[in-house]
């Protein structure tokens, strides 16, 4: 994929090593054939497929370097549905997630299952050599002297992370959604607990957790919903501090080093939902000046009207869009950010070969690493106020009474 | 040297960017200093307006990555 060659290609030129460059354009130039004798050289370390690897979703949960499996639900029109554990595909347990075996016509790649496309490939558990890639991130599954093309992953992605249109369904509990349900019980717990504390403690200062939450409550409230949403704020406010506080949970939950590492609100599809969920609330709650608005503009000459509606209309769609790539990419980049600071090690140390540059490296790429999760904290509020006080703006001019007099 | 137009097209899209949140936030840092009590609604403003203006940014980069 050249997305990651351009990453690997500005980090090295930014530090200026230009002997690493050339080792890279030799890697990636060169259209030699692929073969099973590359599986040795699959593991060569690369940063942009290292980031991408690990922002990924994957169906291995990872706590450190042990990998956990999680179940696979999987579906596909010729054999339909197989449930298993992915601990069938014989990943090793301080591995980096490659199946050491095919089962049911699925390997896992990566951390991250594959369809085989051949149909006659063996439905059984059966071993395999391992995995190659080409350039454009194709697996192909070496078994005895051949080579088994496989299908994309089935992530909706739109083909960002090499997922996209695909013969099987992946339903599994993946990482990601192990997350969210970590993040949802916690979250549950939490204000479960503090309603409690405000039913038994009516009247009285909060304490403990209570005092935690209250002034991150108040300050949407006052800041989010009560200007943007107006009389009717009350009605809207659940929903809105429904999403700020899933999605500062996610954003912080991912942050936790080693623990998972899991990019929920990384996830494209993750965000459409939430964009969709903003998209269905504005647009049932839009009163008749709304769509008016929208449709056929108050006060403007009609030639005016045949530009602004079309606008207007598109408006209505681009507004969910970008509030789904918001969120997506800014905590992508900032996970991508953080694992490219701790891939300089590798990268100067050579892979392994060259321990002083990687020692050296360890310090300056810690310390960089720390910044940048620190900045990462500060984005995870950030992100969760924007996407709070964006969908609170839509929803507000949806709901808002207009007066005639204000045109 | 490997690479390709979309590449391009994504700094672009972040000098657009760069220059419209950099322009919100010397803007947002005048008005505080002229009139410090109303730090709060500017803080808050300046954050939804920056959103905005990283919102038609972030449409452009995902967009040249998608066609590339």
């Amino acid at each position: 994929m050249r997305f990651k060659t351009i990453i690997t290609f500005s980090i090295l030129i930014f530090f200026g090593s230009a002997s690493l460059n050339a080792g890279q354009e030799e890697n990636h130039g060169d259209n030699h054939e692929l073969s099973c004798e590359d599986i040795s050289h699959d593991h060569d370390f690369d940063a942009g497929t290292t980031a991408f690897h690990h922002i990924a979703d994957a169906n291995v949960y990872s706590i450190g370097p042990l990998q956990i499996p999680l179940p696979c639900i999987l579906y596909n029109k010729q054999d339909g549905l197989s449930m298993f554990l992915s601990s069938k595909f014989g990943f090793d347990n301080l591995g980096h997630g490659d199946g050491h075996y095919a089962y049911e016509g699925y390997v896992l790649d990566g951390g991250t299952v594959r369809m085989v496309a051949d149909p006659n490939f063996p439905k059984e558990k059966t071993e395999i050599k391992g995995i190659v890639h080409d350039i454009e991130n194709n697996a192909f599954v070496c078994m005895g002297d051949q080579m088994y093309p496989t299908y994309a992953k089935s992530t909706a992605d739109f083909g960002l992370f090499g997922g996209g249109i695909t013969p099987f369904f992946d339903f599994s509990i993946t990482k990601n959604v192990v997350s969210m349900f970590l993040v949802f019980m916690f979250m549950l717990f939490i204000f479960i607990k503090i309603a409690k504390a405000y039913r038994s403690r009516e009247g009285q200062a909060p304490i403990g957790l209570q005092g935690f939450i209250e002034p991150i409550f108040v300050f949407i409230q006052d800041e989010v919903c009560k200007p943007f949403l107006g009389s009717k704020y009350l009605r809207y406010q659940p929903f809105i501090m429904s999403l700020f506080f899933f999605i500062l949970g996610l954003n912080l939950f991912g942050q936790i080093p080693f623990f998972g590492g899991s990019n929920v609100t990384g996830n494209l599809a993750f965000t459409a939902v939430l964009a969709i969920l903003a998209f269905l609330v504005t647009n049932f709650s839009g009163n008749k000046h709304y769509w008016m608005h929208i449709i056929w503009m108050p006060g403007v000459p009609a030639w005016v009207k045949t530009i602004l509606t079309p606008v207007e209309v598109l408006g209505v769609f681009i507004k969910p869009l970008t509030l789904m790539l918001r969120l997506f990419a800014n905590i992508t980049a900032g996970h991508m950010v953080i694992i490219i600071f701790v891939s300089l090690i590798f990268i100067f140390g050579n892979n392994g070969t060259n321990l002083a540059g990687g020692l050296g490296t360890v310090i300056p790429s810690g310390l960089l690493t720390l910044f940048m999760m620190s900045i990462e904290l500060l984005v995870a509020f950030i992100q969760a106020f924007v996407f709070a006080i964006l969908t609170a703006s839509y929803i507000g001019a949806a709901v808002e009474d207009h007066h005639e007099a204000a045109h | 040297m490997v690479g390709s137009i979309a590449a391009i097209g994504m700094g672009l899209a972040v000098i657009g960017a760069g220059i419209g949140i950099g322009n919100i936030g010397a803007k947002a840092m005048e008005a505080i200093a002229r009139q410090p009590e109303a730090v709060g609604d500017i803080r808050s403003n300046m954050i939804l307006m920056a959103a905005l203006v990283e919102g038609a940014a972030l449409i452009a980069i995902v967009m040249s990555y998608l066609v590339r």
